[in-house]
């Protein structure tokens, strides 16, 4: 049930005021709360793909980032069992994809890897999938490798309500889920993408990629060499804020 | 392992794998009923694929996906290959600081990949000797019974680590190359670092030499110890000088005599061809000109020493002009003088670290060379820790690599490593006994060349090494076993 007035709810036993309308995710980040995700971003309608956010209130458990806050809500969120749950879901996405963190040009700048960080996660734990899906090399500012994708829709969002293109959407079911690219060819080049819309950058992996960019900045200096995702995932909800 | 069907005649005996090499290394003995080796096979028995798996990856991800070959000298494949890639995005001249960063990210490799050959892989056979008891045979014995030589060899590596860790982020694996530039110069604090510590850094490089000088002259029985009168491949400068990362390529033949000089790397496919055998991954590259049979040839520092005409360093020039009276004014083709040449070069790295470090263009801003017409391939070539090293690729008008050689260090002293063995085994396999000692003589002569041999990371001294010796039927006449822990049992 939506609120439609003011009020609060308790995350790990601590009070967070809401607003009518807001997610638990938002109220969270709000307060200066981090619950983790890698398809949230804030200014894009949730899609609760990912899992990662998940928490338990009452005796359910569902996606903070697509659940409205409710007045009175007892939320758990920072406990053993969840992010054991967390750390599973994670590493079932980086053996379902090619995440090979020691080459990829997106490493110390994905999410997916900082979050890997902040669970303590220590390895894979399943069978790589080694998946060959196409890579799209074809437009001259963006690459797109389908490999790395995490299928969080993030792009495809973006494209949709920041960038009023629709280049991409998801295709296919369960394993054969992927992405596509809305243009006559299939293929980045003949699309209506440009390497300044939201989508092209919004990815939190190395799927969608500015080319010739990679490794340009020196180890120390990047996203999560200076700052966790806890730091920068708050700050992205700030930086939003203050664009409204 | 089976009889040769072959030569019914012929024996093997199987030493596997390799220790004190990193990478799985196996050598078989081929002998006669006469108790020779008529062959010697050094087996390289790990497939890495990278040709083949960067075939469809964007061409900018190239120098860190090669870089993953090596755990010792990654950055040589850094930097090897973005070479190529400077040629891709048409950048012919880098910048002068992007240009000295390079270099000096290359010495400080050279420099701690030469400290790390000898004084961790190697130093122990020198110290104790090459039968001497294998419990102590190992840095760990050397640190123990010569902590003063162990220690600074381990602050030299240091050292250079340092140096890498300082442009690239990492001590291992680290960024630094971007198309046409580098990623970060020096800063200032790093600078002055690095400078406070280069006394003491070119102090233990002379005693470094000194010593090996002492062991290879001290020593007449090193002198023939698995030598090879061979042909020499290496970059010189374009005055003929020492020259790691940018020169012609030069070979001289066993006599001395140029085979060819100042030729252009770009071309490398005119003057250079490789055979593959079937018994190891590991190809056998040999100057064209020459034939299989006659073309082989050696890299690295031995090759270096011997090609250059001078090293513009005055302390290694010093030295080399020790080397070069030491050999009467020829080539030197002692196997075990490797060494020596290597401890040569690491003076000069710790030489030309101080020069540039008191370059004002190593702390600049100018990184980054404007970029030309994008090519379809490119090509670079540089003398990494163990002998000339060469990257090729080729891309498509997207960006992806459509295909890919490296012909690595390691490749070009393959068939000097198979007859260096040969010799080695010739002299000391006495009928049908194996000791540990022999096997360590075998391996001697193989870590003269490389301690590396895939890269693949492996615990000292810990490899596990079997060795079998079986008459014409297969039957096993002696076999001998070395544990992880070193002891020996039949």
């Amino acid at each position: 049930m939506m609120a439609t007035t003011p009020g609060t709810i308790r995350i790990d036993n601590q009070e967070i005021p809401f607003t009518p309308g807001q997610t638990i995710m938002d109220a969270a980040l709000a307060a200066g709360v981090y619950i983790p995700h890698l398809c949230h971003y804030p200014g894009l309608t949730p899609s609760g793909n990912c899992r990662l956010c998940i928490v338990e209130t009452g005796n359910r458990s569902v996606a903070a980032c697509i659940t409205p806050a409710v007045a009175g809500q007892e939320i758990r969120s920072n406990t053993p069992e969840l992010n054991a749950a967390r750390t599973t879901i994670t590493q079932m996405l980086f053996v379902e994809g090619n995440h090979i963190c020691p080459s990829c040009e997106k490493t110390g700048n994905c999410k997916l890897q900082a979050l890997a960080y902040h669970l303590g996660m220590l390895d894979d734990h399943f069978p790589q999938f080694y998946q060959r899906r196409e890579l799209d090399a074809s437009h001259p500012d963006i690459l797109l490798d389908r490999s790395r994708c995490i299928l969080c829709d993030l792009c495809v969002r973006a494209s949709r309500e920041a960038d009023n293109k629709n280049v991409f959407a998801i295709a296919g079911r369960g394993t054969n889920a992927h992405l596509t690219v809305n243009s006559p060819s299939g293929k980045l080049a003949d699309s209506a993408i440009a390497a300044t819309d939201l989508a092209a950058t919004v990815c939190p992996v190395g799927a969608i990629m500015i080319k010739e960019q990679g490794y340009q900045t020196p180890i120390g200096q990047r996203i999560y060499d200076r700052r966790t995702i806890r730091e920068t995932g708050l700050q992205e909800h700030i930086d939003k804020k203050n664009d409204d | 392992m089976e009889p040769d069907k072959k030569s019914p005649a012929i024996r093997r005996i199987a030493i596997d794998p390799v220790t004190r090499v990193e990478g799985h290394g196996k050598i078989t003995l081929l002998l006669d009923d006469n108790n020779h080796i008529v062959e010697a096979r050094f087996h390289v028995v790990e497939f890495r694929g990278f040709e083949k798996f960067i075939q469809g990856r964007p061409y900018w991800e190239v120098p860190f996906i090669v870089q993953r070959l090596c755990g010792i000298c990654p950055v040589s494949h850094q930097l090897a290959a973005a070479k190529a890639v400077d040629q891709i995005v048409g950048v012919r001249q880098l910048t002068p600081t992007a240009t000295k960063l390079r270099r000096l990210l290359h010495f400080g490799q050279i420099l701690q990949s030469h400290a790390l050959h000898f004084f961790h892989l190697s130093s122990p056979d020198f110290l104790f000797g090459f039968g001497s008891d294998p419990v102590q045979r190992n840095i760990a014995g050397v640190l123990q019974q010569f902590p003063e030589i162990a220690l600074k060899g381990v602050k030299l590596r240091k050292y250079g680590q340092q140096i890498i860790e300082a442009i690239t982020g990492k001590r291992i694996h680290g960024t630094g190359t971007v198309p046409g530039g580098m990623n970060k110069s020096l800063t200032p604090p790093e600078r002055d670092a690095l400078l406070s510590d280069i006394g003491n850094i070119l102090q233990w490089s002379r005693e470094a030499l000194a010593l090996n000088e002492q062991i290879h002259t001290g020593h007449p029985e090193h002198r023939d110890f698995a030598t090879l009168r061979s042909h020499y491949l290496s970059l010189t400068g374009t005055d003929g000088e020492l020259e790691f990362y940018h020169g012609g390529l030069r070979a001289r033949a066993a006599d001395g005599n140029t085979i060819f000089d100042q030729f252009d790397y770009c071309d490398y496919r005119q003057i250079l061809r490789e055979e593959v055998r079937p018994w190891s991954y590991m190809k056998f590259p040999y100057l064209s000109a020459l034939g299989i049979e006659q073309g082989w040839y050696r890299v690295g520092p031995l090759a270096r020493i011997n090609n250059c005409d001078f090293i513009s360093t005055p302390l290694a020039e010093a030295a080399r002009q020790r080397f070069k009276a030491f050999g009467h004014n020829g080539l030197v083709h002692d196997t075990l003088a490797y060494h020596w040449a290597r401890m040569i070069e690491l003076l000069h790295c710790a030489e030309s670290i101080h020069t540039l470090l008191i370059d004002a263009d190593i702390t600049g801003t100018e990184l980054a060379a404007g970029k030309g017409a994008h090519r379809s391939q490119g090509i670079g070539v540089i003398e990494a820790p163990r002998g000339t090293l060469f990257h090729h690729y080729q891309v498509n008008e997207e960006g992806l690599v459509t295909k890919a050689n490296l012909i690595v260090s390691t490749t070009g002293n393959n068939q000097a490593m198979n007859e260096s063995v040969r010799a080695v085994a010739n002299r000391y396999l006495d009928g049908h006994e194996i000791t540990e000692a022999l096997l360590n003589r075998l391996e001697v002569a193989v870590r003269a060349y490389d301690p590396c041999l895939s890269c693949a990371t492996h615990a000292l001294g810990k490899m596990p090494l079997q060795v079998t010796l079986q008459d014409t039927t297969g039957k096993v006449i002696h076999q001998l076993t070395k544990g992880t822990n070193g002891a020996l049992f039949s």
